[in-house]
């Protein structure tokens, strides 16, 4: 059928070894990011701005997060923090008329160099305890941010981002800013396709599996722990910098607050964790099914006549969130992307049922 | 700064402590029994202050009857969490769990506002606002009798610790299965644990409601127990009666001395930067085991 793998012979190692073997994966990749390219001129802009925008921006922070939590096994509940220092890095360079391109890389490194102090800290510690850590960070961050007034503007401040252009083009209007962020995920969805594929990415695999096994066969644990919470970090970095300049435009400290942590943490999980291409099922997921919810409950109780309360129909975006976790923990650990993988298992065999599982 | 206002700060901040140390003490039970991450615990308190004032309001009860039965519904709802779904993680790496306890913590707080309104619910236990005053200082009357309480339940769950159902705990918490090959029953136990920690959780959320109300921020006291527990150790029930003495205090001297310099705020960094420091410098906490790997 679809995933066709009879008659593909492949007489070359890279030809097997390239990211798509197969015709219709390739295929469906093109597809996608021809529709990817093509959206600002064919899609509505509301579409664009208000969906696609955020999802790309939102996935890309997602395998940022997925490479610390998927690639190596180390859970990370103050990502949104680290996303903070990029986007006020970012803001404050541009705003001292550091060009952008400079600005996105410096404060990647920024959010990298602090996220790796308490990265340091928090490698002496694993599991709960470095998620305790880790959640102390955003706590720690977040106050720094909104009582240092040389970095938010005061309390309760909002930070306007100045106009920037990349490579010459101004991002402003809706077209720009759009591409930026593609241009951005593409980079950070090609990084991570192809980190599994080096050394890097093998020596996480291993402290994933078994740390001090890892160890033993030469794998320096210290070392590459901290090269994940950089490489993470950097990532978180660099999104959050092109957040604050393509998608938020007003930098204001709540916006970086646990809830973002949280809302990239579930989005690793439901789409599956070290997965690429659940990174983007889950951001669409969890960014957009409580919004599709919220607006058939409120639909259906007008169609039914139902009166619905408006504390009850402004919290259930949160219970269904909660709701998504802890139903794909139950019942799919390894998220929609081993569900999408089961459909595609099925059909590379098809019509025959050997790998059902 | 005088002499008096640092004893008046210390000696809410002993009291205030000693109410986060009972949310703390939910947690600590749960992984000094199962080695789970209870990230619930926050919410169940927020649960438990919802459900009291749903059975005194909305079914009529007298508060101590409401405060009885909601403790009792509490104790079925963590048996239930437990047996629904923790059960189910067995073998899942620890990212699972603690995801898994942070979106029931996110659910809860969707739900108890969601179905009772985002409205501050009062909750009277009838103690009396006016404080109580010993020579020059000042005692919040509130605070004063949650903080008994609070400690007379640490100290029983200590003393609960030491009965055939506290021994079958310690021996389920040292190695289940070796529980189970003596013929102790490993997934009971620690469902009672979870009954238990919902129920003291549910005991947090009435004494927090009483002071300021039910609404969902009785969920934002978890930051507070967690530190308690990581400085107390994970596995130390009197470790959560030190640790909780010293973050009330340490939060209280904060609130009192440093908001004037630094604009406010510094209450809820307090247990940020004691997790930090106690990871940094002892990460098993005062007392608890050392056993935690290392590479």
């Amino acid at each position: 059928m679809l995933y066709r793998q009879a008659g593909i012979r492949h007489r070359r190692y890279a030809a097997e070894r390239q990211l798509w073997p197969l015709t219709f994966d390739r295929m469906l990749v093109g597809a996608v990011a021809l529709f990817l390219l093509a959206a600002p001129f064919t899609l509505d802009r509301l579409y664009v701005s208000g969906y696609l925008l955020p999802w790309l921006l939102w996935s890309s922070a997602a395998l940022g997060l997925n490479l610390l939590m998927g690639g190596a096994g180390q859970i990370h509940l103050g990502y949104g923090a680290v996303m903070a220092i990029g986007a006020y890095s970012s803001v404050h360079l541009v705003r001292n008329g550091v060009p952008f391109e400079l600005a996105l890389i410096l404060s990647g490194s920024m959010s990298a160099a602090i996220g790796i102090i308490f990265g340091a800290a928090a490698l002496r510690v694993k599991g709960l305890y470095l998620a305790m850590s880790t959640l102390a960070m955003q706590y720690i961050v977040d106050f720094t941010i909104s009582h240092a007034p040389g970095i938010s503007g005061g309390t309760q401040a909002s930070l306007q981002v100045p106009r920037v252009s990349v490579l010459g083009i101004p991002v402003t209007g809706e077209v720009a800013p759009y591409y930026v962020a593609l241009a951005l995920c593409a980079i950070v969805t090609l990084f991570m396709l192809n980190v599994g594929r080096t050394s890097f990415g093998r020596a996480l695999a291993a402290i994933r599996e078994k740390d001090y096994a890892a160890e033993i066969i030469g794998v320096s644990t210290f070392k590459y722990k901290l090269l994940a919470f950089w490489t993470s970090s950097f990532i978180g970095g660099a999104v959050g910098a092109v957040l604050a300049v393509c998608y938020l435009r007003i930098v204001t400290p709540d916006q970086f607050h646990l809830d973002l942590s949280i809302q990239l943490v579930a989005m690793v999980i439901v789409g599956g964790l070290g997965s690429v291409l659940g990174s983007f099922f889950g951001a669409a997921l969890i960014l957009f099914a409580p919004i599709f919810f919220n607006h058939a409950i409120g639909m259906l109780a007008a169609g039914l006549g139902l009166s619905i309360s408006t504390d009850l129909r402004s919290h259930i975006p949160l219970m269904l969130y909660g709701g998504l976790i802890i139903l794909f923990l139950l019942v799919e650990p390894l998220g929609l992307a081993k569900m999408y993988d089961n459909v595609r298992k099925y059909f590379l065999v098809w019509p025959f049922r050997h790998v059902r599982k | 700064m005088d002499l008096i206002l640092l004893g008046e700060l210390a000696i809410n901040g002993v009291l205030v402590g000693l109410m986060y140390g009972l949310i703390a003490l939910g947690i600590v039970l749960v992984y000094k029994t199962s080695g789970l991450a209870n990230l619930a615990q926050g919410a169940l308190a927020m649960a438990g202050g919802y459900v009291t004032v749903a059975l005194a309001t909305l079914a009529g009860l007298p508060m101590w009857a409401a405060v009885v039965a909601a403790l009792a519904v509490m104790f079925v709802c963590g048996m239930l969490i437990e047996r629904v779904m923790l059960r189910r993680m067995i073998g899942q790496p620890v990212i699972m769990i603690i995801m898994l306890t942070l979106g029931l913590e996110i659910f809860l707080r969707g739900v108890g506002p969601g179905i009772f309104g985002s409205a501050v619910k009062p909750l009277d236990l009838g103690i009396r606002q006016a404080p109580i005053i010993v020579g020059d200082i000042l005692i919040n009357r509130a605070y004063l009798i949650g903080g008994a309480i609070s400690a007379l339940l640490i100290m029983a769950t200590i003393a609960l610790f030491n009965s055939r159902l506290g021994v079958r705990m310690r021996a389920v918490s040292d190695d289940q299965t070796a529980s189970w090959s003596v013929g102790i029953r490993v997934e009971r136990t620690i469902a009672i644990a979870w009954g238990l920690a919902a129920a003291l959780a549910t005991a947090a959320g009435i004494l927090w409601g009483s002071v300021q109300g039910v609404d969902w921020s009785l969920s934002l006291l978890l930051m507070k127990a967690l530190a308690i527990s990581i400085l107390g150790g994970l596995d130390s029930i009197a470790g959560v009666l030190l640790a909780a003495v010293i973050v009330g205090v340490a939060e209280s001297l904060a609130t009192g001395i440093l908001d004037p310099l630094v604009g406010g705020g510094t209450r809820d960094i307090v247990a940020s930067v004691i997790i930090v420091m106690t990871l940094l410098v002892r990460p098993y906490g005062l007392f608890g085991r050392e056993h935690i790997e290392r590479v």
